[in-house]
Formats: structure tokens, C-alpha cells, sequence
């Protein structure tokens, strides 16, 4: 039930990624002037009729950013109620201190007239909520609790470890530099595509100009680093449907987000599909976090067991390579 | 097995402090910085006033007007909103052309009109579209709209500010402390809505009519640069001098 819960928690969080990009998409981050109160009103009290032109997004974003938050709040206090992991407990608390600091960082950012590093920080912190989000789901999963054992079982790789690690930051660092294109308003600083003005590099430079080139730079890395990982699974893992199954989706979202990079250029920035390229950076973010994720399970104790009691669940495990031995169960 | 949790309490009244909180009000304007001192104005003596007056035109093919869609707000009620980025008359005569003098009035100063200048929100278009103020003198936005707007300025030299006007009939006084030529207003409600306002230390200023006719009264004799602005098409100068009680007239042609 907990699971199930953090699962609709998770899914919230990027429905609220979404509606924070079609703030920005739509040219609403100022539609309502002041915070935390709309045009004077009690947030909670403004009149729906209200919600015309760029308040829509606006309001809206600030709405399910404290439903969600709420929930945040909610899954927080049942951690702390009913979790015996400590780690897992920490991480509902800070995401729920993560939730409120991005609250914090929107509201400064409508005051201060969406100053670009307060906004970029806005965009990026979002993605860390959703990573938090996304990792309670990951550790409240019966799966996770049995080792994944239906599922091919895990192995203790160090070298899938890290590469996974290592996607997962590049992929956090392209969504920066982003963030950073997008709030700097670079995001047609190069109009064309795939080319740049025409060329394989842009024969004029801008600061513009360099963070959008860096932007298609980063989402190339990212998805030969992508490519790379997925190789890996499949080849020293491939039956282990705990890691197939996020590494085939994360290679399916990472094309799907280029093609979305693509048409948002192509089409001018239109908003509905600029938003789309902001949530499905964050899902290929998370489905590459659930990849290290998993990866690391042999890390954590082997029966971790929601009620405090040891899983009856055991499984033997080894890496195909050469890892270590990562499940011996009682 | 159970480690130190972390203490719930705090974050919980710091979450309901942030997220429900209702303090506040619908106006977030900054305060203005107060205006600079100016030195005692100097009356134009009539006597010996001088006028500058000509027509700016469009030069080929005048871009359409396009049709604005207000179907975001269904209580924007404007049927035949046309866009305002080039607007044409008669013979080709450029309307929303922003014609100042630039240079020449030395350090001469003004008086600040008291009256404001009202720029009004109606139909969801700003009205008027262009125009100009001295440094000092007040600008009354009125929402006359029966919807929420709000008035976003985006000054470079001045203060910015964003407030906004929740209801019919509420109004809103500004006042520019330094001179800017021109000073964006947009609503982020309604997209398609922008205004240009010219500031300036002087009162020679005036935006061209429908059919590009403009007229500069009241200049003390002297040689001037005077500019014509236009939100999409540039800049334009030329030099002109007047003698005492003379009218000269200048033409400017832009180009599509």
C-alpha cells in the first residue's frame, strides 16, 4: 500500500514538472504578480473562473504543487510512522524539506521577476524532488524488499555501479544545462536542426548560442553514454529483467526526448511539446536513477522487510563477471 | 536498527508557514526610487517657439494585420483585435511611431506635467499602444476590463515592477525616474497585450497618427536631433534647426 502510494507520489511529481513547463513554455511565470497569495486572494480561494489566459498555468502550477507537496508531507509522516529503515525515513523527510525549499525558490522567483539563476535552480531542484520521489517508490517495492529474486535477482557489479551512477549525473547535468538554456531564453538561439546554422558547428558564438550548442552537445553524450549502458545490461545482464527492463526503457525514453528536442526547435518552441521535453528529461533522469538504483542493491542489507522482520524470500546470486556474491538469504 | 529519526515537527510548521500562508496583498510593486532633484525649469518663451512637424511612412509591402485570438479569456470581449506590430493609413503613413527630440536642448529642464496620462486596459489591448511621458509625471493604468490583468514593465534604466489589477475599474500610478526611450509593457495573462511608453526630461514628444502625421510644438530655437522609433521597424534620426516661430518639416521613410 505504501508503495502504491509513493508510486502515485512519484507519478505527481513529474504531472507537476509538466505543469511547471508550461509555465515557462506558455511566457506565465509573472501572470500572477504576487506570492503565496493570487492577485490578493487566499491560493486556495481564488475564484477558478479566474484562471484565464496565463494564470491558468500559473495558478494551476502553484495548485498541484501543493497537492503535491501535501502528499509529500503525508508520505513523510507515514515514513517516519511505519518505516524501521532509517535511510528510507530520511529520504521521505528530505524530500519533503526538498518539496518546500522548491516551493521557497518559485515563490522568490515570481517576487524577483524570474531572475535566470533562481529560476534555473527552480527547474533543476524539481528534478531532484522527482529523483526522491522516485527512489521511495524504488525501496518500497516488495521487489526491492525480496531482492528483485522474480526478477532475475541483482548482482553486485561494481562496474555496473558505476556506469550507472555516472549516466545517471551526465543525465542530471544535461537537464542543468537545460534548465540554463531554457531560463536564459537560448532555446531557438540556434534555430536549425540537426545542423547549426546550417553547419556541424555554429560558425557565430554567443553565450547563447554556446549553452543551447552544449544543450545538443550533452543530449549526444548522454545518449551514446545511454547506448553504452544499455550494451552492458544486456550483454552481462540481459536476463535479469530488474535491469533490462529500465535499461530498454531508458534508451526508448532518450530517443523519444531527442526526437522532442527536435520538433521543439522545428516548431518554434510550441509549448505543449516544449513541456513534454521537460517531463521526459526528468523520466529519463528516473528511469536511469531506478537503473543505479537497482544496481546497488546488493549494497543494502539482503532481506530488508518493511515490518522489521527478516523476508522469507531468499535467492542466491551472482554476478555473470565476476562480482561478488549479493544474496544469501535466511 | 533504528537510527535517530529525523524530528517531523519543524518541517511540518515550516511547510504549513510556507505553503499555506496568506499574507500579502494582489500589488507586489517594488517602491520607485524617488526622482532625482532637477534643476528649476526654464519656460520656452511662446514668442519665440518654434515647430517641427512631417509624416513618417512604410516604404513596400505593409505586413497584414493578423487577427489576435482571445480565446483564453472568454471575457476579453474584442471582436476584430488585430495585431499592432506595423500599422498603416492613407499613402502609406506609419501609425505608433515614437518621434522625440534626441539632442540639442543642452541642459535645459521642463516642468513636469501633473496631469497623468492614462493608459488604459480595454477590450484586452493596451490603449494607447505607444506613447509618451515626461520623467515625474504620473501614469494611471486603469483596468477597464471586466478580467484580472496584470502590468508588467520592463524598463532598463528605470525600476521594473508587476502588479496586479484583480478587478474592473482599479487603477494604478506610476511614475518614471529616469529617462528611457521606451519602456515595454506586457500582460502575461493575456500574451498578445504590449504598450511602449517613451520617458523623457522634456515635453517634445509625439506619436504619429494614423495617417504618420506628427507634431512637435513648442521648441525653443535651435538645431536638434530628433528620432523616430518604431517597435519593430528601428530607429531613425535626422537633424533639423529652427528659428524663432518657424515651422520646418521633416519626413522619415521606413522600410519593410
Amino acid at each position: 500500500m505504501l508503495h502504491l502510494y509513493a508510486l502515485v507520489v512519484a507519478a505527481s511529481t513529474a504531472v507537476l514538472i509538466f505543469a511547471g513547463g508550461l509555465v515557462t513554455s506558455t511566457g506565465s511565470g509573472l501572470a500572477v504578480p504576487d506570492w503565496p497569495n493570487s492577485y490578493g486572494w487566499f491560493m486556495f480561494t481564488f475564484p477558478l473562473e479566474n484562471m484565464v489566459g496565463g494564470i491558468f498555468y500559473e495558478h494551476g502550477h502553484r495548485l498541484i504543487a501543493s497537492t503535491v507537496g501535501f502528499l509529500i508531507l503525508v508520505m513523510a509522516g507515514v515514513l517516519w510512522r511505519v518505516e524501521p529503515r532509517a535511510w528510507v525515513r530520511r529520504l521521505g523527510f528530505a524530500a519533503l524539506a526538498a518539496v518546500i525549499a522548491q516551493g521557497i525558490l518559485g515563490g522568490i522567483t515570481v517576487l524577483w521577476y524570474l531572475p535566470a539563476p533562481i529560476s534555473i535552480a527552480h527547474a533543476s531542484l524539481a528534478q531532484i524532488v522527482f529523483c526522491m520521489t522516485t527512489a521511495i517508490a524504488v525501496a518500497t517495492a516488495p521487489a526491492w524488499r525480496r531482492s528483485y529474486a522474480r526478477a532475475g535477482g541483482v548482482p553486485d557489479d561494481p562496474t555496473l555501479q558505476r556506469v550507472a551512477v555516472a549516466t545517471t549525473a551526465l543525465i542530471y547535468l544535461q537537464i542543468v544545462i537545460g534548465a540554463t538554456m531554457r531560463h536564459t531564453g537560448a532555446g531557438l538561439a540556434i534555430p536549425d536542426f540537426p545542423w547549426a546554422f546550417g553547419r556541424l558547428v555554429p560558425p557565430q558564438w554567443s553565450s547563447q548560442i554556446a549553452v543551447h550548442f552544449a544543450h545538443r552537445v550533452g543530449a549526444l553524450t548522454v545518449a551514446v553514454m545511454v547506448l553504452a549502458t544499455a550494451g552492458y545490461v544486456l550483454y552481462h545482464h540481459g536476463r535479469r529483467r530488474a535491469l533490462a527492463r529500465p535499461v530498454l526503457m531508458l534508451v526508448a525514453l532518450v530517443c523519444v526526448q531527442i526526437t522532442l528536442g527536435a520538433l521543439t526547435v522545428l516548431s518554434g518552441k510550441q509549448y505543449i511539446i516544449n513541456s513534454l521535453h521537460v517531463v521526459t528529461g526528468g523520466l529519463v533522469l528516473v528511469t536511469s536513477l531506478v537503473l543505479a538504483l537497482r544496481a546497488h542493491r546488493a549494497r543494502f542489507p539482503l532481506a530488508e522487510s518493511h515490518g522489521g522482520t527478516l523476508d522469507s524470500a531468499a535467492i542466491v546470486e551472482s554476478t555473470s563477471h565476476g562480482g561478488s556474491a549479493a544474496g544469501v538469504r535466511a | 536498527m533504528l537510527s535517530a529519526r529525523v524530528s517531523a515537527p519543524p518541517l511540518l510548521v515550516l511547510f504549513l508557514a510556507v505553503g499555506l500562508s496568506a499574507c500579502g496583498g494582489g500589488e507586489s510593486a517594488p517602491p520607485a526610487p524617488p526622482a532625482p532633484v532637477a534643476p528649476a525649469a526654464k519656460p520656452v518663451d511662446p514668442a519665440t517657439a518654434a515647430t517641427v512637424t512631417g509624416r513618417i511612412t512604410f516604404s513596400g509591402q505593409a505586413p497584414a494585420p493578423r487577427p489576435i485570438s482571445m480565446a483564453s479569456d472568454p471575457r476579453c470581449i474584442n471582436p476584430g483585435a488585430v495585431t499592432e506590430t506595423v500599422v498603416t493609413g492613407a499613402a502609406g503613413g506609419l501609425q505608433n511611431v515614437f518621434v522625440y527630440v534626441k539632442d540639442g536642448l543642452g541642459d535645459a529642464s521642463f516642468p513636469v506635467p501633473a496631469t497623468p496620462v492614462v493608459l488604459d486596459q480595454k477590450g484586452c489591448q493596451y490603449r494607447p499602444h505607444v506613447f509618451g511621458v515626461q520623467v515625474g509625471q504620473p501614469i494611471e493604468i486603469l483596468n477597464s476590463d471586466a478580467t484580472l490583468h496584470n502590468i508588467h514593465a520592463l524598463p532598463m534604466a528605470n525600476q521594473g515592477f508587476n502588479v496586479g489589477q484583480a478587478l474592473q475599474g482599479l487603477r494604478h500610478t506610476h511614475t518614471f525616474s529616469t529617462k528611457e526611450v521606451m519602456v515595454p509593457f506586457k500582460c502575461d495573462v493575456h500574451r498578445w497585450m504590449n504598450a511602449y511608453v517613451g520617458v523623457l526630461d522634456h515635453p517634445f514628444h509625439a506619436v504619429t497618427k494614423a495617417d504618420g502625421s506628427f507634431t512637435l510644438n513648442g521648441l525653443p530655437p535651435g538645431t536638434y536631433t530628433v528620432e523616430a522609433w518604431h517597435e519593430s521597424l528601428g530607429t531613425m534620426t535626422q537633424s533639423v534647426t529652427v528659428g524663432a516661430k518657424e515651422t520646418k518639416e521633416v519626413a522619415f521613410s521606413f522600410a519593410g
